[in-house]
């Protein structure tokens, strides 16, 4: 029902932006939808930073007395899975992983591709055909083959190999990381093709800068509003690409529970008990549409910015 | 950029307390062509032009739109991007042939010894970037000072381009500015370093009338104190008319006429320049006269067509203007060079005039056959491919 209330909120802000000078006041302010989707998502990786020292149950712990049991019931919150173990603080634990999973990935493929991505748009020519190829023939492989292929090969299932589920989660923000770096790398590639074009570039260049002052200096900060906004959409991506790896048994290794892995486990029960599946999907649900809403506020601010000068 | 970098920097090229000859001219451009490779074909957009450039005067490039002035002021600093264009002829500064030295190399010329100022402020500054931080960063990388010295000597740039408050400015982003201070601020990131040579391309286009007024004021108030020379790249004839010793007007990527200041307007002897005077409105004109124009349009640059390249928009136009290039021949006064078969304001002008006014009148006395004679001048001015 929140999201209703958001989206609305979101309209009326929109229609104040777009009031003109009227709506000027408006633009300084956040917006009550941004305001809520950043308290999700700072409550979000708060509770997943803090689960350890927080008040919750062990997430390993199984009590048959709390299995399959609803919300609010056998003095739990969430009820508990069909093991006996907590779903809040599951939950909990799951969004340290599948935050975890999503930061660090697109951190990789922020870093990687955002430097790709910048000397691709900034120096043209030969480099750029190479790394746009590259890039293209990264985005011309399925995204979840090039994943589950990396996971399984750089982290079997078996335990034998040595394959512990740290590792896993090590080998999963690489695997999302190199999947995102094409996609990042591009925006920024043509976020700098634009600025680099712009007159202060060649103001720059004209009072003796070097080239790698210039990129870091004229032409990052300005690229980097668009590579902020999207990476809070590619973090949404990477919170959905970990549950979908999750259901086909590649994702963060159980017992760690993740909220893709959540849903992977109890999916068979969805007619009985379908809290146990809906409480994790509801979590994904909410957190990539507080981050998408919050990649749309920053793009909106920085566009805005950019106009009015 | 570290200052033992910035201080290694300058010692390897000697350029900011340099050696080099103070007599002879600043500047040495001789026989520059710079042409784009495009796919309908090489667009000349420079074609061969030579001048000199003495230490602190002043030198206006006049030309419409697409004739090349930009593209020469770049070429001269060495400014072009590499792909797809050709540079070719010398420029000499300072008695040393720069025109060949690689982008590193000509770095320790830019901002230092050469500077340049763009026709719009509002894209020539950083948006992102605070505007004592635009100034301070090339004081940085070419001096060996300290970051808090950079700072004051940045507020005193600030001051002496006449920008109230220079502390505060410091500390604003360039939205906070209005489009006058906005331009100061360019001038001021641009002498920071004290440049001998400043190019100013169209510095005042996008600004209006009064407050152009007062950054040319300024423009010409530092060149005085700082022995400056600079090189005033405008399609404004009004904006070079009090401030340049010497006006060069270019057509079409070349030079067409250059004179001193007074000789241009009094003694023009090229029809495009006194095309241009008369295109500028005239202030005791009654008013709803009608302005001026010159008919036509520049020639394609990448098929210019043989003879001058003026022939289908002159009034003075003779059959031997279409078939062979008019070479610059010097005029009567020292230091006045014109390209014209039949100038102004000679006797083989006056008659070239008379001879086209005469046929002029006889076609319009056969009306029927005049219908021929505007399609035929149409059919010459749009040639295909208009060069940029």
């Amino acid at each position: 029902m929140t999201f209703l209330g958001d989206s609305s909120a979101a309209q009326v802000e929109t229609a104040l932006w777009e009031a003109g000078p009227a709506g000027k006041a408006a633009k300084k302010r956040l917006g009550v939808g941004a305001w809520i989707a950043l308290g999700w998502i700072v409550l979000v990786a708060g509770s997943a930073l803090l689960a350890p020292i927080l008040p919750l149950k062990d997430p390993q712990a199984q009590n048959v007395d709390l299995a399959r049991q609803g919300i609010g019931k056998a003095g739990s919150i969430l009820g508990g899975d069909s093991n006996g173990r907590d779903m809040l603080s599951r939950l909990a634990f799951g969004a340290r992983s599948s935050l975890t999973v999503a930061v660090g990935s697109i951190l990789l493929g922020l870093v990687i591709g955002g430097a790709l991505g910048l000397i691709a748009g900034y120096y043209r020519g030969k480099i750029d055909t190479l790394i746009s190829v590259l890039f293209d023939t990264m985005v011309s492989i399925p995204a979840l083959v090039i994943a589950a292929t990396m996971v399984v090969t750089l982290s079997p299932a078996s335990t034998k190999g040595g394959g512990t589920h740290l590792n896993r989660l090590l080998v999963l923000v690489l695997a999302i990381g190199v999947v995102a770096t094409p996609l990042l790398g591009r925006i920024t590639r043509a976020s700098t093709l634009a600025w680099s074009e712009r007159e202060f570039v060649l103001a720059a260049r004209a009072q003796g800068s070097k080239n790698r002052r210039i990129v870091f200096r004229e032409v990052l900060p300005n690229v980097l509003p668009a590579m902020f906004s999207i990476a809070l959409l590619g973090m949404a991506i990477a919170i959905v690409a970990e549950a979908g790896l999750a259901l086909f048994g590649v994702g963060v290794n159980p017992p760690t529970p993740s909220w893709g892995n959540m849903i992977a486990l109890e999916r068979g029960s969805l007619a009985q008990y379908p809290f146990m599946v809906f409480e994790p999907a509801a979590m994904i649900f909410l957190t990539v549409l507080g981050l998408n809403y919050l990649g749309d506020v920053v793009r909106a601010r920085f566009d805005v910015r950019e106009g009015g000068l | 950029m570290s200052p033992r970098h910035a201080r290694h920097k300058l010692d390897e090229s000697g350029a900011r307390f340099p050696d080099a000859p103070l007599e002879g001219p600043l500047l040495e451009v001789d026989d520059v062509k710079t042409s784009f490779v495009t796919p309908t074909g090489t667009a000349k957009a420079v074609d061969g032009v030579s001048f000199t450039l003495e230490r602190g005067r002043t030198l206006g490039i006049v030309g419409e739109s697409g004739s090349g002035k930009t593209v020469l002021s770049r070429s001269i600093m060495g400014l072009l991007p590499k792909r797809n264009i050709v540079r070719e002829g010398s420029v000499i500064f300072e008695g040393r042939e720069i025109s060949k030295l690689r982008p590193s190399e000509m770095r320790a010329y830019w901002g230092a010894q050469m500077a340049m100022i763009f026709q719009d402020p509002m894209t020539s500054l950083n948006p992102v970037m605070k505007v004592g931080r635009q100034i301070t960063e090339s004081l940085l990388y070419h001096l060996d000072i300290s970051r808090s010295y950079a700072r004051e000597l940045a507020e005193a740039l600030m001051g002496s381009v006449r920008i109230p408050e220079p502390a505060k400015r410091l500390n604003e982003y360039p939205h906070q500015l209005s489009g006058g201070m906005r331009q100061r601020v360019s001038i001021a990131i641009a002498l920071a370093c004290g440049p001998k040579l400043l190019f100013a391309d169209e510095p005042t286009t996008a600004l209006d009338v009064t407050v152009q007024a007062q950054v040319l004021d300024l423009l010409q108030t530092q060149q005085r104190e700082r022995f400056m020379s600079v090189v005033l790249v405008t399609h404004d004839l009004g904006v070079v008319a009090g401030r340049a010793d010497e006006i060069a007007v270019m057509y079409a990527g070349r030079i067409v006429e250059k004179a001193p200041t007074r000789t241009l307007f009094h003694e023009m002897r090229m029809p495009y320049t006194e095309a241009l005077v008369h295109s500028i409105p005239k202030i005791d004109d009654p008013s709803h006269t009608r302005l001026d124009t010159i008919p036509g349009r520049p020639p394609s640059l990448v098929n210019p067509p043989p003879g001058c390249k003026f022939a289908p928009r002159c009034r003075y136009v003779q059959d031997k203007c279409r078939d062979e290039e008019p070479p610059l021949i010097p005029g009567s006064t020292p230091g006045h060079e014109f390209r014209c078969w039949f100038p102004v304001g000679t006797p083989q002008g006056q008659a070239a005039l008379e001879r086209n006014e005469r046929e002029a009148a006889l076609g319009a006395t056969a009306a029927t056959a005049a219908t021929a004679e505007p399609t035929a001048v149409a059919a010459t001015d749009s040639s295909p491919g208009q060069g940029s």
